[in-house]
């Protein structure tokens, strides 16, 4: 599916709109684009609505920072951006098995990521245009991409 | 009095002795990075194992290095959080290890912390304190009203400040590390383009996500157009952008809290020269307040920094005990 983007208040509406759709889920949802894409902002508004009350910055340092959603249940925000080239176990099937995991620069880290997550690809236009994909990869990712309506 | 600090936070495993607070006896750190330039960037060996393989042998040197044996130490201090849980496990374990072997006390300390009270090395500090953390982990101002009170003021929104340089470097093709490439080519060039100013909610937090872009946009741009630009200059623009943001915050936060007696800085981006001729500017400025840039032995990922802290917490009673457990958001206080 395709969503075009004109503004950073329309990422974060995304955003919000799928958090409804993922709240109480076990899931995983890989975010792919450039530097500057909007990953971290889709990410923020996305914890936001899942109930995270502290701040959601760059886990770009410390590789996987931990959150608590609504009623505690723990929402991971993995960037494996400084992982490029490397194949090391970091345990991050512990993140998978539990609440919501948003994991940036996953191409790093492929073949650790479950079968079955969604996946949203942020393609760049001029100034704040952005055409994103969204795709499922398994019945629980399909169960939530189809449905999303714009 | 002396404390044997461990600090696994992340890509760094070290291990560090340090007597009455002041005077490291030992320091070592066994770096695990591998500077891959080829990817333009640090590639780090997170992996507990790597940890796992370091510690002990950090352990050993240090207290080798001091001159002393377990007998002689009075507190083991580690770091229990924030970072990465299964580094911070490594130091958690075997400091907890250290402790009920030889019957010591077991300080947890806060990473950030470590970084403010290295300052301790050089200065006294005298409170009320703002401290300003820069890193490639880190951006924050906290205010300590005394020795073991915390307020984060404010804190970056998205990216840390060493983050938006080292990216920033490998979106200009300057390689790794980003920080000391871009001061040095932006000493060459002139503030003249016109970067995106960052935007955040909150008087004293900050944000360089959208710089970064900026910066990113800006070279797209001008290759879309055909034309040319003076990569001195926009480095020298995204500094000088970078680091308004850091000091206008600071001034709103001095001007707010007229208590403030000491101004200090940690983390990496501190070696950064435009940052520290900018604190000499404030120094001018508020010449009722203290301004103290440490040295980088100080900066750094590194355990004295965590062998002071813990000397400061152990001094105010903080303990651990057997069921002390590593925290990977965890919070200051």
């Amino acid at each position: 599916m395709k969503i075009e983007i004109h503004s950073l208040q329309e990422t974060q509406e995304f955003a919000t709109k799928m958090a409804d759709l993922c709240r109480n889920k076990q899931l995983v949802i890989t975010l792919d684009g450039d530097l500057g894409a909007g990953k971290t902002t889709w990410t923020k508004s996305f914890g936001k609505a899942l109930g995270v009350k502290n701040v959601i910055n760059s886990p770009t340092f410390t590789i996987l920072k931990d959150y608590k959603q609504e009623g505690g249940v723990p929402f991971h925000h993995i960037d494996a951006y400084r992982l490029e080239g490397k194949c090391q176990d970091l345990g991050f099937e512990d993140c998978f098995d539990e609440g919501i995991t948003v994991v940036e620069w996953s191409e790093f880290i492929e073949d650790q990521l479950p079968q079955d997550h969604i996946k949203i690809s942020f393609e760049e236009g001029i100034d704040e245009n952005r055409t994103v994909t969204l795709e499922y990869t398994g019945p629980v990712s399909k169960s939530i991409v189809e449905a999303y309506h714009d | 009095m002396i404390i044997i600090g461990i600090e696994s936070s992340c890509d760094e495993t070290a291990v560090a002795v340090v007597k009455d607070k002041k005077e490291v006896l030992s320091s070592v750190v066994a770096s695990q990075i591998d500077v891959h330039t080829e990817f333009g960037g640090v590639v780090p060996e997170v992996a507990s194992r790597i940890h796992v393989e370091n510690i002990s042998y950090c352990i050993e040197k240090a207290l080798k290095d001091a001159n002393i044996t377990m007998e002689d130490v009075d507190a083991v201090a580690v770091t229990q959080g924030p970072g990465l849980i299964g580094c911070l496990h490594v130091g958690v374990q075997a400091a907890k290890t250290l402790a009920f072997a030889y019957h010591k006390p077991l300080v947890p300390v806060h990473h950030l912390a470590g970084h403010i009270y290295a300052n301790e090395l050089v200065v006294d500090m005298k409170y009320p304190v703002l401290a300003l953390v820069v890193s490639g982990g880190n951006t924050e101002l906290v205010y300590m009203k005394d020795e073991t009170s915390f307020e984060i003021l404010g804190e970056t929104q998205d990216d840390a400040i060493g983050e938006a340089f080292d990216k920033v470097a490998r979106v200009l093709g300057l390689g790794y590390p980003g920080g000391p490439k871009i001061d040095k080519l932006a000493k060459e060039g002139k503030p003249v383009y016109e970067l995106a100013k960052p935007k955040t909610q909150g008087r004293y937090d900050f944000s360089f996500s959208g710089l970064k872009s900026s910066v990113l946009q800006f070279t797209k741009r001008m290759e879309r157009q055909g034309k040319t630009f003076d990569m001195a200059d926009l480095a020298c623009s995204f500094q000088e952008c970078a680091l308004d943001e850091i000091f206008s915050r600071v001034r709103a936060v001095l001007d707010d809290h007229k208590d403030i007696r000491h101004f200090v800085v940690g983390g990496g981006v501190s070696a950064n020269s435009r940052l520290r001729e900018k604190v000499e500017e404030l120094r001018n400025e508020y010449p009722e307040v203290e301004f103290t840039v440490p040295p980088m032995y100080c900066c750094t990922d590194n355990a004295s920094m965590i062998g002071v802290a813990g000397t400061i917490a152990y001094l105010s009673g903080r303990r651990g005990n057997a069921s002390l457990t590593a925290d990977s958001s965890l919070e200051i206080q």
